[in-house]
């Protein structure tokens, strides 16, 4: 919200010093977000006085104008349509540097000289408006400079105000903050009665007295049709950003911002019977100001007359009741609206107005009377117009019980020995009515907000503001007392950090992507489109990512664009299923171009399948339980079919490794291809404590061995035959060598095999050993049908 | 004798300067040989001695064992100066550039806000908070109500939400996790919960995903001075300066008394710069006591307990650890990025 200081300064003393005065509000919840001056400098720019116009003989949209600055007459040539004599504008003499920038030259126009300049609005940047020259009232002393004569010295403050504080929307409620901060009174200017120069009212029922309680009615007949508010008002409007349009739409404004009580004003003669407040009837349609027609809910309140819905009560008037450019009399509506029948009705339209903002949090139900008459008296004052009597239509408006506030409970919440007195003292500030409760030798109070504050209904809320007043600076900061708890530290997970650790030494880079993605790329890439966002930013970011592959892939692209030929990324993060949500933590990586970053002595040699397996066992090998996991082959959407891999803990898949499909690597023109692994961590991580295994004092022996199997037997299942075979006197068990080529049949492979032998009791012999080997040929010729190479 | 023993002098004269200029061990060796060695000249001599009168024997005898010891002294002198040599030449020969960079795989490194997440989860373990986490896909309940933010609350405007068809919600904050914590555990409470949180919002200085580590503690006889003390000494220890701190007053549905929490610029030290818009603070955090009905919505004796909590954003705290002037880098993995926080 933007407020002007010199409107501050009739309801209250701000003091001399603006960046203090800020402070003190920023430092009480208020925010003062920005403090500037409202208009700009404008050195060399008076109030000119147009004296005569005459047509620019070679020029058909160009006038020449006689104008004074008060002391000399000067010629200025002038484009604006609306120039006339007598007219006051504001005059940019030679010298004058205006806000964009540009310096006033004496210059020639078509052959004629023009000695300064006549200015819009916009020119000056006052407003928006371009429309021609910016007309100054007539009141204005001519050659007096611009600023001082539309008192631009002003300063705005901007204020952020937090969404429980609606009672400080105007320029009354900042002052009764100011007032509480500056232990200063309210410059309150007495209202008075608008008296009753007619006695015509217009008839008001209430509905639902729950939503609308109070109604105050005035009708003012005879107004100046379309008439402008006065300058001064006109300025203050445009300050707080409103823009004006004709008195009797500024005059509501108006009183809104100064006292924060929206208001609406409807042309009487559109009004038929009776003005109703009351729900929407389901299908009910309505018309807004801005042109659409919405369709209503029953849950919405609205203003009606017998004959149709004319406005959403507290949010947006109707497009065919407002105020016309013919308009003489008007109805004005004042009324009080409960703050949960306004919340959210707006918004639900898209619509979030000056009004429903402040009836949302509240206006003070003890105002409406106030802002009438005072919303009357600025009326009759700008166009003239014969007032009715105030007609207030009111059921119960709603009371405030009081609440119990105890001395100890203040102290205790804040940690800070404020005294009684100076309890006491910062809520009378704010206009709380206090009365002393105190019990059993405990100091209480029963206190009483005023009407205007709806943020203050339970002991917190009290106590909030004795520390916003007391100061959040002058309360100590103290340690709690030390905690003693000893807190839950397993050893049956490796932690994350331990696995990010191991990859990042492995030479992977930690990525962050999105939770979301492309449903569509997800779709192609994992089979799986993923749960889809009802309201998503964009639709490369509309559904939840059922894996971390699209978005680590997306890098990848990425980065390869950027000339990054090897590329390691890893994520730990949640992926979520697309039939409920259900969020599963994972870790997940890729690696792609060269397996060694480029360096001398070593050759250049892309990155398989091998590299990153090695990179996914140094990961399984953290939880000490590598023999649990299996590698088996399998096919997944985005892998290569040859070379993927579920990864399995026991029976029960932890995660996939495998290279990207070519035909994803051709899609997504990629430079490199890459080969990428995902595992769910609380499976995949889950850790065995370690345990002592007695190591043999008996040396061990070796035996190398070397089947040929069919090309399709998977290594897996010769080591899982030689293990099952071998006994509790197989100790190791590496694979030397895999070859297939022309030394050995076609479809065949030999897999050399290293076997170390050794028993925990006594030394073993060759006989012992060889026997086991043999028992060890016998099971692969068997089992695999292999044949032993001489 | 004379001419024997002018004989041997010779003979070693000559043998000494042949040594002297032996070129490598084996040649010295052939000379040892050649002299000392079983059929040697100065071997044949000793052994020659066997067949002189005692007395010749002895004199002669002396000169040839002295001449022997001198052969012997020249020869293993010499060797060891050749041995040296060889070696000088073998560790000539495998000098290496000792500037070229070491060879094989290199380290990769943390993602920056991760690096920050660490830290602040380290630092509030060493003031014996627990880490808790909750679901990133979340109900209205835990999101909103729960957090005494009803439905048409003006706070809701303040959480642009991404909706679910179901009615769901990404959790715009990590609060809803604050209720959850206490679902399942009676106070004393001490968690802080760092994770991802989500809104509908992107521009410039939005992301719609960030981080944020959210802090609840509930006991008998917390503070808001409690608060102000924990907060400072965090904001102290993360940018590990003596940073001033302030409290302003705020709202939050879920807090009361709120604030915003405001360090002096990490980066001017409060003087005024770009970060801190010449204001001399940041806002990095907000905070609060925990209101009655967050408490009581969770079944906690509001009269016995009470607690304070407060939220960050990982993601602004790591721009102001790091200097990153753009939160939009995060997320778009840029290596030449990510690798400045190896």
């Amino acid at each position: 919200m933007r407020i002007s200081l010199d409107w501050l300064r009739d309801w209250v003393d701000v003091g001399s010093d603006v960046a203090e005065l800020a402070h003190a509000l920023t430092m009480a919840g208020l925010e003062i977000e920005g403090v500037h001056r409202a208009g700009p400098e404008l050195n060399g720019v008076v109030v000119g006085e147009v004296l005569a116009v005459e047509k620019h003989p070679n020029a058909e949209k160009l006038s020449i104008c006689r104008v004074s600055d008060g002391r000399e007459q000067l010629q200025i040539v002038c484009g604006a349509p609306n120039v006339r004599a007598g007219m006051k504008a504001p005059l940019a003499k030679i010298g004058a540097v205006l806000p964009n920038g540009v310096t006033i030259k004496q210059a020639k126009l078509r052959g004629v000289d023009s000695f300064g300049m006549l200015c819009s609005a916009k020119e000056l940047a006052l407003a928006e408006d371009a429309n021609g020259l910016y007309e100054l009232p007539a009141t204005l002393t001519v050659g007096a400079p611009l600023s001082e004569a539309l008192a631009l010295n002003d300063t705005i403050l901007e204020v952020n105000l937090t969404p429980n504080r609606g009672d400080c929307m105007s320029v009354l409620g900042l002052a009764r903050e100011v007032a509480a901060i500056r232990r200063t009174p309210l410059r309150n200017p007495a209202q008075a009665r608008v008296e009753a120069v007619i006695d015509e009212t217009f008839p008001v029922r209430l509905e639902a007295p729950e939503a609308c309680s109070k109604f105050v009615g005035r009708v003012i007949k005879g107004v100046t049709p379309d008439a402008r508010s006065p300058f001064w008002m006109q300025e203050r409007l445009r300050r707080a950003g409103i823009r004006p349009i004709n008195a009797v739409v500024d005059v509501t404004n108006y009183v809104m911002l100064e006292l924060g009580q929206p208001m609406h004003a409807y042309d009487l003669s559109s009004l038929r019977g009776a003005v109703v407040v009351r729900h929407a009837r389901a299908g009910e349609t309505l018309t807004l100001l801005d042109g659409r027609t919405v369709e209503l809910t029953p849950d919405v309140l609205v203003i009606a007359d017998e004959h149709t819905v004319l406005g959403m009560a507290g949010v947006m008037g109707g497009e065919n009741s407002g105020i016309r450019a013919t308009t003489t009399d008007v109805f004005l509506e004042v009324a009080y609206f409960d703050p949960d029948s306004i919340a959210g009705r707006g918004r639900r339209y898209g619509l979030i107005t000056d009004a429903s903002q402040r009836f949302e949090r509240g206006v003070d139900p003890e105002l409406q009377e106030r802002a009438s008459e005072r919303a009357t008296q600025l009326l009759i004052e700008c166009a003239g117009g014969q007032p009715g009597p105030l007609h207030v239509v009111r059921h119960e408006v709603p009371v405030r019980d009081p609440i119990r506030l105890r001395h100890k409970r203040v102290q205790r919440v804040l940690g800070a020995a404020i005294s009684a007195d100076e309890v006491a003292d910062c809520l009378r500030r704010l206009q709380i009515e206090l009365r002393e409760a105190s019990s059993d030798g405990a100091t209480a109070w029963l206190a009483v907000p005023p009407s205007w504050r709806f943020d203050l209904r339970i002991e917190e809320d009290l106590i909030e503001e004795v520390a916003r007043l007391y100061g959040y600076d002058n309360i100590p900061e103290t340690p709690a007392p030390t905690f003693e708890m000893v807190a839950p530290f397993t050893e049956a997970r490796v932690s994350n950090e331990r696995a990010a650790d191991v990859l990042v030494d492995r030479g992977y880079q930690e990525a962050i992507t999105y939770s979301f993605t492309d449903a569509r790329a997800q779709e192609e890439l994992c089979g799986d489109a993923g749960l889809a966002l009802q309201n998503p930013i964009s639709a490369e970011l509309g559904a939840m990512r059922v894996s971390l592959w699209p978005g680590l892939i997306e890098a990848l692209r990425q980065n390869q664009r950027r000339q990054q030929t090897r590329v390691r990324l890893f994520e730990i993060g949640r992926r979520y299923a697309s039939e409920d949500g259900a969020e599963t933590e994972v870790i997940a990586g890729l690696a792609a171009g060269p397996r060694m970053p480029e360096q001398w002595d070593v050759q250049e040699v892309m990155v398989d399948f091998f590299d990153v397996k090695a990179d996914v066992e140094a990961l399984l090998t953290l939880t000490g339980a590598k023999d649990e996991f299996r590698f088996v082959r399998a096919e997944h959407p985005a892998l290569h079919p040859g070379q993927s891999a579920r990864i399995l803990r026991g029976d029960r898949p932890v995660g996939w490794l495998g290279a990207l499909h070519p035909r994803h690597v051709q899609r997504l023109d990629l430079t490199y291809p890459a080969v990428l692994f995902e595992l769910e961590t609380a499976s995949a991580l889950a850790a065995r404590v370690p345990a002592y295994a007695e190591i043999s004092k008996y040396p061990a022996i070796r035996r190398d061995i070397a089947p040929i199997v069919d090309e399709d037997v998977a290594s897996e299942a010769v080591m899982q035959v030689v293990r099952t075979s071998a006994g509790t006197l197989l100790k190791d068990l590496d694979i030397l060598s895999v070859y297939s080529g022309p030394q050995i049949e076609k479809g065949k492979k030999s897999i050399a095999l290293a076997l170390v032998l050794q028993d925990t009791s006594r030394t073993l012999t060759d006989s012992e050993a060889d026997a086991v080997v043999a028992r060890i040929l016998e099971s692969l010729r068997r089992e695999l049908n292999a044949r032993i190479r001489e | 004798m004379t001419d024997t023993a002018a004989d041997l002098s010779t003979l070693v004269a000559a043998a000494c300067a042949e040594i002297a200029e032996s070129q490598n061990v084996e040649q010295l060796e052939a000379i040892r040989v050649r002299l000392l060695g079983k059929k040697g000249e100065i071997t044949a001599r000793l052994k020659a001695l066997g067949s002189m009168d005692p007395e010749t024997r002895r004199v002669a005898g002396a000169k040839i064992n002295e001449a022997k010891e001198k052969l012997q002294t020249a020869i293993e002198e010499r060797r060891a100066q050749l041995e040296e040599e060889l070696l000088a030449r073998q560790l000539a020969s495998e000098t290496v550039d000792v500037t070229l960079p070491g060879r094989g795989q290199r380290i990769g490194g943390l993602h920056p806000v991760t690096r920050v997440r660490r830290r602040i989860e380290q630092i509030f373990k060493s003031a014996g908070f627990q880490i808790a986490d909750g679901p990133e896909i979340e109900d209205d309940w835990h999101n909103f109500e729960a957090l005494n933010i009803p439905a048409n609350h003006p706070a809701r405007a303040m959480h642009d939400t991404f909706y679910f068809p179901d009615g769901r919600l990404l959790r715009t904050h990590t609060s809803p996790v604050q209720v959850r914590v206490m679902e399942r555990q009676k106070p004393p409470v001490r968690v802080i919960v760092p994770g991802r949180v989500y809104r509908c919002d992107s521009d410039m200085t939005h992301t719609p995903m960030f981080h944020q580590v959210e802090g609840l503690v509930v006991d008998e006889g917390i503070s808001f001075a409690n608060l102000k003390a924990i907060l400072h000494s965090f904001m102290r220890a993360l940018f590990e300066k003596d940073v001033k701190m302030r409290l302003r007053p705020s709202y939050f549905p879920f807090t009361e008394p709120s604030a915003e929490v405001d360090i002096s610029c990490v980066s001017c030290g409060g003087s005024g710069c770009r970060v801190c818009k010449n204001t001399g603070w940041v806002e990095v955090a907000g905070c609060g006591v925990v209101h009655p009905n967050v408490l009581r919505a969770v079944g906690i004796d509001t009269e016995r307990y009470t607690g304070y909590a407060f939220g960050m954003g990982i993601d602004r705290l790591t721009m102001l650890r790091y200097n990153v002037n753009d939160i939009r880098m995060y997320f778009e993995n840029d290596l030449r990025f990510l690798r400045q926080f190896a």
